[in-house]
């Protein structure tokens, strides 16, 4: 603003320098220029020419780099992702900016809470990174946001009693399809069954549990549901002395797909179905039972990754854009708010038709910044995406360092060509904001 | 293989890009050597900086020399080839890649070894390693620091006095099976990171499909959809069951190595059984309170086949400058007067058949050491021996396919099929 105002008030400082001799100009221009060349423009050029070279950097390749990036999956995945970014990334931070920005404009407190908003931009990308990563991390014993969901899982719906227990290999058992024990082969409305599960520690069982025997065939179908761990012999699927029935399972028979008698183990496990018409029926044991407890969701499969990773740049630019905004916020014409609001604006009015318009420029700044930043995100990417989906969550600024330099050595030359990529999706961005600067002057 | 030593790696490799690492010149000792520097470029850092740095100190005391060292962790190829193409390379250096010091012997960047550094290596070391260093009939260099890749960690407290620890792969499974009966996981993986599945894929496939296929493996003479793979693969899908691994499968591929290591023998444990090289030690040393020995012990990889095999790994030392204090140190280096001094520190482990057992610090490194010079049959890490676009690339190519095989064993063929091809395209580029 100041520098406006001041040539605004001097005369054209045409004729100045015309005066002086070229040579001053040069000598104060050379260092500048010098330092430019090495710095900037010679890597930039020197990248190019490399992206026409192979790995080893002597043989002219021509454009094969740039088809192979565009063949290569990997980098396709990358491009897509970065896409993603773009589109979805810095247009949800400005907006979380531009509404900080207004309602703490109003706040006793504002300075304050900025500075609190403000204060993730001040660490490192790859610390918040290792942060994200923990506060995403599977086990609800270490990632915080696993341990509220299943906090308010485990809140609604009480734990499996035997949590984790499954069929033991051919003792009369098998998984359905929907996490369901049923049983192996069919059986009759006067045979007797016995059901073996494993998985699950016996000193777990309730203490009304009782020692297990197989019951004699006999009137109605009858069953043993048993932990088949830890007797004496330990032979598999079979009752050895030691092993104790499961109390309270649910039991189901099944004609086909129709439930047609329902019941529960006893204390030693075993359950009667009597009046059975003859056929043949399915013995199963709901899923409900046997549920592993709720883990949480894996945020850092291959799925969430993406989403996980723009939430953790959220959490870390949203105070930038917000500081930014509220500056602009700041130097919008308080007369022409007023004058809304006498004209009877609601706040809403006000928001929407006077303060978004007048601070549009801001925004677009603020916007167009954001995109630059997000397409050199890769910290964040590195550190929070495991291994094991580190190509689903790819983004090409990663994906140049890991082409270039990653696996030891590298090809440098398809490295260059995905710096050349991404060079020219930033310039665009950077087009327009030199634009808007020099625009910004009279 | 060696991505959890990579920050440390990464800042060192831009320190010495940027020219700035190593220590001023120290003043010239007496000694037949007095007044020359030897510079030496190699992947260890931090404890193992220390350690052999010790192992240079003698070297200094003895010849007068001054020997400054320089960390690269796991930039070590891209700091060597920045150097080379710089006209400046390290005297001597220490890289993890076989496949490096073929493609650097090839290029005439190295020096051969001299003939007294070539005796001792014929009288201390197994031939097998010998022909680790030799690159079309010369010999380069020599694996100083070796890794047992072919060890099973377990906490011996939380198994109990009465566990015996398995000796062929069925009991081995077994055994899994009977901790996971009674609702435990006992199997740690650190899926996260792909070499450690490729680790365990390298010892299975070595035993169950012989030395022979592995190296032609290796090399990429039979495809990845040969049988032999998919074999092996389902001998491993015994083991890469979610009832054995804590929290599951999608745990087990969030888990990096060194989280594995802790959930076994940290504070809060959830599994007892972890499986990967010697190095663990260092990790339970740096990262948990178990005493390495007494608490966490070792027994080899389970048998399949009827011959020990281990899968070993290594960092291979090589002279880049013919200078008399290159080889002076070279010739040192070798020897297992040298190995010894950091075989005494621990966490390492001296492919030197004439390093004496004693010098090891405690009993399970003494087993892992005895099974390294004694195995049958030895070969190096696979992953290692390829290009490293194929074998080492986080989250690409034979990494990544370890990981898809066990998020879904289910989908082994269409694995296999993509891996062929992308071993067929990286092969084909040829770089190491």
């Amino acid at each position: 603003m100041t520098r406006t105002d001041l040539q605004r008030a001097e005369p054209k400082p045409t004729g100045v320098l015309s005066g002086g001799s070229p040579r001053v100009a040069a000598l104060f221009l050379t260092p500048a220029l010098l330092l430019v060349v090495v710095f900037l423009v010679y890597p930039t050029a020197y990248s190019l020419v490399r992206s026409f070279f192979d790995a080893r950097g002597t043989e002219f390749v021509g454009v094969d780099n740039y088809v192979t990036a565009f063949t290569d999956d990997r980098t396709l995945v990358a491009l897509r992702n970065t896409v993603i970014w773009v589109l979805v990334a810095p247009s949800l931070v400005t907006t979380i900016g531009l509404v900080l920005a207004v309602l703490t404009e109003r706040i006793r407190w504002a300075t304050a809470f900025r500075l609190v908003m403000f204060m993730p931009l001040a660490i490192s990308l790859v610390a918040s990174g290792i942060i994200f990563r923990l506060v995403y991390e599977e086990d609800p014993d270490r990632g915080v946001v696993n341990a509220v969901l299943v906090s308010v899982h485990d809140a609604f719906a009480p734990a499996a009693p035997y949590a984790g227990a499954r069929p033991r290999e051919g003792g009369g058992l098998v998984a359905g399809p929907d996490g369901d024990l049923v049983s192996a082969a069919p059986v009759g409305p006067r045979d007797a069954v016995g059901l073996a599960i494993t998985g699950f520690d016996p000193a777990d069982l309730p203490p009304r549990a009782a020692p297990a025997v197989l019951p004699e065939p006999g009137e109605g179908l009858r069953g043993l549901v048993w932990l088949d761990v830890g007797g004496t012999p330990d032979r598999t699927g079979e009752v050895d002395a030691g092993e104790r029935g499961m109390p309270g399972v649910p039991v189901e028979v099944l004609d086909g797909d129709r439930v047609v008698a329902t019941t529960t183990t006893g204390d030693d496990g075993r359950f009667t179905v009597p009046d059975l018409t003859d056929g043949r029926y399915t013995v199963r044991l709901p899923s409900a039972t046997f549920a592993q407890p709720f883990r949480g969701l894996t945020w850092l499969g291959p799925v969430l990754v993406t989403p996980v990773v723009i939430s953790a740049w959220l959490w870390i630019m949203s105070g930038f854009a917000m500081t930014l905004i509220a500056a602009g916020l700041a130097s919008i014409p308080r007369d022409a708010l007023e004058a809304a609001r006498v004209d009877g604006a609601t706040e809403w009015q006000v928001f929407r038709r006077v303060t978004v318009p007048l601070l549009s420029p801001v925004l677009l700044v603020v916007f167009v910044t954001l995109v630059i930043n997000v397409l050199k995100v890769f910290d964040l990417v590195f550190v929070i995406a495991p291994g094991s989906v580190q190509e689903e969550a790819n983004v090409l600024a990663l994906q140049v360092w890991q082409v270039a330099f990653g696996a030891g050595g590298g090809d440098q030359g398809l490295g260059s060509a995905l710096a050349v990529l991404l060079f020219l999706l930033v310039l665009p961005a950077m087009v327009f904001n030199i634009r808007r600067f020099r625009g910004d002057r009279p | 293989m060696r991505s959890w030593r990579c920050i440390g790696g990464l800042v060192a490799a831009f320190l010495a890009a940027a020219g700035c690492a190593g220590p001023a010149p120290a003043p010239a000792r007496p000694g037949p050597l007095s007044g020359q520097t030897i510079e030496v470029l190699a992947v260890w850092s931090d404890e193992e900086q220390a350690a052999f740095e010790r192992v240079l100190d003698v070297f200094e005391q003895r010849t007068g020399a001054t020997v400054t060292y320089v960390s690269g962790g796991d930039e070590v190829p891209t700091v060597l080839a920045t150097r080379l193409a710089g006209g400046s390379p390290p005297d001597v250096a220490g890289v993890a890649q076989p496949a490096l010091v073929r493609t650097l012997a090839r290029a005439g960047s190295l020096v051969p070894l001299d003939p007294e550094t070539e005796a001792v290596i014929d009288a201390q070391f197994a031939p097998v390693w010998k022909e680790l260093g030799t690159v079309d009939g010369t010999l380069y260099g020599f694996v100083f620091k070796a890794a047992n890749k072919s060890t099973i960690w377990y906490d011996a407290e939380q198994l109990g006095p009465g566990f015996v620890p398995p000796r062929t792969w069925d009991e081995f499974v077994e055994t899994l099976r009977k901790l996971s009966d009674t609702g435990d996981t006992p199997l740690s993986i650190g899926g996260a990171d792909g070499w450690t599945l490729t680790d365990w894929f390298e010892n299975v496939y070595l035993q169950t499909a012989g030395g022979e296929m592995y190296d032609r493996l290796a090399r990429h003479e039979i495809p990845w959809t040969d049988p032999s793979v998919r074999a092996a693969l389902q001998v491993l899908g015994q083991v890469f069951r979610p009832e054995y691994l804590p929290g599951g499968i999608s745990s087990a591929l969030q888990t990096e190595f060194t989280e594995s290591v802790v959930d076994v023998f940290g504070e809060d444990p959830q599994a007892s059984i972890v499986f990967e090289a010697d190095f663990v030690a260092g990790v339970i040393a740096e990262s948990t309170s178990a005493r390495v020995g007494v608490d966490a012990r070792v027994f080899p990889f389970p048998r399949i086949g009827p011959v020990s095999s281990v899968v070993s790994g290594g960092d291979t030392l090589i002279a880049l400058t013919d200078e008399p204090g290159t080889r002076a140190l070279m010739r040192f280096l070798a020897t297992s007067e040298a190995a010894s001094i950091w075989a005494a520190a621990g966490g390492f482990i001296s492919p030197n058949r004439e390093v004496e057992l004693g010098q090891y610090p405690d009993d399970s490194t003494r087993q892992i050491a005895a099974e390294l010079v004694g195995a049958e049959t030895l070969r190096f890490d696979m992953s290692d021996l390829m290009p490293s676009a194929f074998g080492a690339t986080r989250g690409d190519g034979f990494w990544r396919a370890m990981q898809d095989y066990l998020a879904d064993p289910s989908r082994i063929d269409e694995i296999l099929a993509e891996l062929e091809a992308e071993a067929t395209a990286a092969y084909a580029r040829g770089d190491s």
